[in-house]
């Protein structure tokens, strides 16, 4: 698999989480754990392009796959992506737990909706879940990351990605809610 | 002191790592730990006939399975950690139970293994006989103790306490009106994103243990750690990394586990490390928020308070590791803004067979305002009077500060409001709520709170000018994601007149700062906050006195600005900070950034010895503030929410807090502290609801079942400040961690009491539980 556009050809235990290889072994700890049932969004990474919950796929699963997480969105040392950089201007964080998942699912979500509405921001962050800022922050960082993008289609992510079957399926995604 | 960075909105400094991946959790430490996980009761009450632990220490790969009767201090009562002498019957937990279980989550066996996957796999192995035990789950039901949750405490009774202020009874019996009321709040979780973890290292060539917790309280572990292993506290190391959300309850002393991975590096000598799941962390780490309240209260026809008795259970848990803080606040901020003249409250701490209880954000005070608020409903429902007009009638007029209240404060001392415009929050919240939205089923809450914050003893701070001119500023207390590493370099940034970039935070590492207490209680920014400001104003006195002598100048005349000392009026005649750092250290080879600077002021003979008596190498100040009460913050919220006939789903329309925590050192990290207040808040109100049964198991131990709200649930808040500033620390702030909490329970219950007809006494709602409560009435 190729993650944050580097091949990574090591061979993985067939049990291992793709969240678990990230983390413990790889050292890619930006990607979090905060439910290992789906739900809360703190692992979400993009697979080619699209949102999906780290901790619901197992790594081999990923094998012919293009990974991105929150370290290959902006090398070190480079600005920030347009979508961090929205975060930080708006405080969309606090403690930064799930940050990395809710900028992962706003890069996806904008690659979807360069432009989103007040509806496509709530459907587009309702898979993530926040326990500091309250969302509002939050939903201020999607609209002026959106403004802060330079065009419509960054990157890699394309539009067909989002009819993928490993999109997150937490209890809250998007237009399965409730 | 200027004051260019206090009170601005300045962006956050912490977000660059957080916002690459580059944060520091403690999880994300590695460094080839072993990996370890916690065999649990699976029983809310039960004896223990055996363990058997054979099978799994054979295991492949498993390094150590300890039970208690393998740790040195297996048999030694955890500490109570604010003990109280009305606590008569004080019990805590063993590090790991070997005789009778109390709650679901309970540690019974450690295991230690090379890999996550293979400790789970050994425990399972491990085989726990159980004899199951009446269970206790419901603070009424402990009340009546029909069974007991610790053999030796009579009632299940772990402390009771009556306060009167005024003459309760005689004022009852003359009141022209009055009322019985009865109120219910069940358990509820803090929930950070970030589960419990904690990394342990033995250094035997050093004889030092190093150990990261994602605690509230570095400084309070390290001491625990040295006094159990017999070390100097010099040679035990705790730091609070990177800590992803605390709440409350990532401070207790001790989990078993901050005893077991310590004990196991030691033993072991290699790294060890435990990161809790998130099942665990729903019956392994404390609760709050269980009481059942009566309440009688004496009116008069103009709905003005008479007399308030209460009297109350707190749901304890089955220990009480915590004290009895909770109940304590409940029963000290139930007047909260309002002039009651005659008050007395009981309560009763009561065990049950349920995770011990200890503060989550608002700790005992969303009760407190939710049982004074519906009060207040309920008299002015009777009364046929508006309800805000019944609020204005009672509350504290800004000209009664100091205000006593007549009950004790957590702190031992009594409660005394210090100051506030609790009118003024009422009004300014009407007039930004506006006008009632069109249409049906809507309804309108508003509640004044006030909350007590700040509390001693003390904390301190270090503070140092570098030779590169930046500045390193380190505080014990430690960050959970509330912007300290900000607000404290914008105190030091004014101080000593550099950019607040200038300035590195250290929080909650024992390295950098080795005394202080914790993050709780509202009390980081008045504690750490005020005492970074004493420690800069020392620098920068320092700093004058030296500069002095090479400006020839009274150091009465400097001043700091622009990273130097400079004449006031004259700001051509300056010298850098960073060469003042050098200055201040009379060493034979200078070296560092500020060398170059301090060589044209070279240092001038002057008699006696380089370092005169009381003079101390380096341009650095360590200080403390310890304040000589709690400072009490104030605010009001209201809101306008619309129940759907059919579904009982809550749409909040509007929502609008006024808050005021005296000056403000950040606007923006304010908001987003009462943001996410009101976030958690509306979800305790609404969603979240921990369901016990009554074996005592908890039946949605998983954020599947149990609902924490997404950004769909929660509406976008207005907020407004005003600034009291308090008169009793130098800065004049006041605490606003816990603000966006307290109200919001009821707010919520008032509002929707008006949109569906029912009465609304207890917390938290569901759509469910509003449609029983409808039918019911129907």
């Amino acid at each position: 698999m190729r993650i944050n556009g580097v091949v990574h050809a090591a061979p993985v235990d067939p049990r291992r989480l793709l969240s678990d290889h990230l983390r413990h072994d790889l050292g890619l700890t930006g990607t979090h754990v905060g439910c290992e049932h789906g739900v809360c969004g703190c692992c979400t990474v993009l697979l080619d392009g699209a949102p999906v919950r780290s901790c619901l796929m197992l790594a081999v699963q990923a094998e012919g796959h293009e990974v991105t997480t929150i370290e290959g969105l902006a090398a070190d040392g480079a600005p920030l992506h347009p979508v961090q950089q929205a975060f930080h201007e708006c405080q969309g964080l606090q403690c930064g737990f799930c940050t990395p998942g809710f900028v992962m699912s706003v890069v996806g979500l904008l690659a979807q909706h360069p432009n989103p509405t007040a509806q496509q921001v709530d459907e587009g962050i309702s898979g993530n879940l926040c326990r500091c800022t309250g969302y509002a922050s939050i939903r201020r960082a999607v609209v002026r990351a959106a403004e802060l993008s330079p065009s419509p289609r960054r990157g890699a992510i394309s539009e067909s990605s989002s009819s993928s079957p490993l999109r997150a399926q937490g209890r809250g995604e998007g237009g399965t809610k409730k | 002191m200027t004051t260019r960075w206090f009170g601005a909105r300045v962006q956050r400094v912490e977000d660059d790592r957080l916002l690459r991946g580059h944060g520091r959790f403690t999880d994300d430490i590695d460094d080839g730990a072993l990996e370890s996980c916690i065999v649990r009761s699976p029983f809310a009450h039960a004896r223990i006939r055996s363990i058997d632990v054979t099978a799994a220490r054979a295991m492949p790969g498993v390094a150590a399975v300890y039970t208690a009767a393998d740790l040195p201090f297996g048999q030694t009562d955890l500490p109570i950690l604010i003990p109280h002498p009305n606590l008569t019957h004080g019990r805590t937990q063993r590090c790991l139970a070997s005789e009778v279980v109390r709650y679901v989550g309970e540690a019974v066996v450690f295991v230690v293994a090379e890999s996550r996957s293979v400790a789970e796999d050994a425990a399972e192995l491990v085989q726990v006989e159980y004899e199951p035990l009446p269970v206790v789950i419901t603070p009424e039901s402990a009340a009546l103790a029909e069974h007991l949750v610790h053999d030796d405490v009579p009632g299940n009774v772990a402390a009771e306490l009556i306060q009167e202020a005024g003459a309760v009874e005689a004022a009852l019996a003359a009141s022209p009106r009055r009322k019985s009321l009865h109120f219910r709040f069940e358990r509820g979780a803090a929930c950070p994103m970030e589960g419990r973890a904690v990394w342990a290292r033995w250094s035997a060539a050093e004889h030092r243990l190093t150990v990261y917790d994602s605690t509230q309280s570095p400084t309070s572990i390290r001491g625990g750690l040295a006094v159990l292993f017999g070390l100097p506290e010099s040679n035990v190391e705790v730091i609070a990394p990177d800590v992803g959300g605390g709440f409350g309850p990532k401070i207790m002393l001790f989990y078993p586990d901050e005893l077991l991975v310590p004990f196991a590096a030691l033993k072991l000598g290699r790294p060890v490390k435990w990161t809790e799941d998130r099942q665990e962390h729903f019956t392994a780490v404390n609760q709050e928020r269980g009481q059942v309240h009566e309440v009688e209260v004496g009116f008069d026809d103009d709905g003005k308070l008479i007399a308030l008795d209460v009297d109350f259970i707190h749901d304890g848990g089955a220990y009480t590791p915590y004290g009895i803080i909770l109940p304590i606040i409940t029963a000290a901020q139930v007047p909260g803004p309002y002039r009651v003249p005659n008050y007395r409250v009981r309560f009763r701490d009561v065990y049950t067979n349920a995770t011990p209880t200890s503060p989550y954000r608002g700790a005992g005070r969303p009760h407190a305002c939710f049982v004074m608020e519906r009060t207040l409903d309920a008299i002015a429902a009777e009364l046929g009077l508006d309800r805000t007009e019944v609020r204005r009638r009672n509350l504290i007029e800004p000209d009664q500060f100091p205000y006593e209240v007549g009950v004790v404060w957590q702190d031992g001392n009594q409660v005394v409001y210090d100051s506030g415009d609790y009118p003024a929050l009422v009004e300014r919240a009407l007039e930004m709520l506006g006008p009632r939205p069109e249409g049906d089923h809507i309804g309108m809450g508003l509640s004044p709170y006030v909350e007590g914050t700040g509390v001693g003893p003390y904390e301190g701070a270090h503070v140092q000018v570098l030779v590169s001119g930046k500045v390193v500023a380190a505080t014990g207390i430690p960050n959970q994601g509330q912007g300290h590493a900000t607000v404290w370099a914008q105190i030091v940034a004014d101080q000593l007149g550099v950019d607040v970039s200038d300035v590195e935070v250290s929080s909650g590492d024992t390295r950098r700062f080795q005394w202080g207490v914790g993050t709780f209680a509202s009390r980081a920014a008045i504690m750490a906050g005020n005492a970074m400001a004493v420690a800069a104003g020392m620098v920068a006195e320092k700093a004058k006195h030296i500069a002095a002598e090479h400006l020839e100048a009274d150091p009465a005349d400097l001043e700091l600005a622009g990273g130097r000392v400079r004449v006031k009026g004259s700001p051509d005649r300056g010298i850098p900070l960073a060469a003042v750092a050098v200055l201040s250290n009379p060493m034979r080879y200078a070296f560092g950034g500020g060398t170059e600077a301090a060589t044209q002021f070279a240092a001038k003979p002057r008699p006696g010895p380089p370092l005169l008596e009381g003079e101390r190498p380096g341009l650095e100040a360590t200080g403390y503030f310890s304040p000589v009460g709690s400072a009490w913050a104030a605010g009001c919220h209201a809101a306008y929410v619309r129940v759907d006939p059919k579904t009982y789903r809550l749409e909040i329309l509007k929502y609008v807090v006024v808050h005021d925590c005296g000056r403000l050192i950040n606007p923006l990290v304010v908001e987003g502290q009462i943001e996410g207040g009101v976030a958690q808040g509306i979800g305790g109100a609404f969603y979240e609801r921990l369901a016990y049964d009554d074996e005592g198991q908890l039946r949605n131990a998983s954020f599947m079942e149990f609902l924490m709200p997404y950004a769909t649930e929660i509406p976008a808040i207005e907020i407004d400040h005003i600034e009291t500033p308090s008169p009793l620390n130098p800065l004049g702030i006041k605490g606003a961690g816990e603000a966006g909490v307290i109200p919001v329970g009821a707010v919520l219950a008032s509002a929707i009491e008006e949109a569906t007809g029912v009465p609304i006494t207890e917390m938290p709602l569901s759509p469910l539980k509003l449609f029983e409560l409808v039918r019911a009435q129907s």
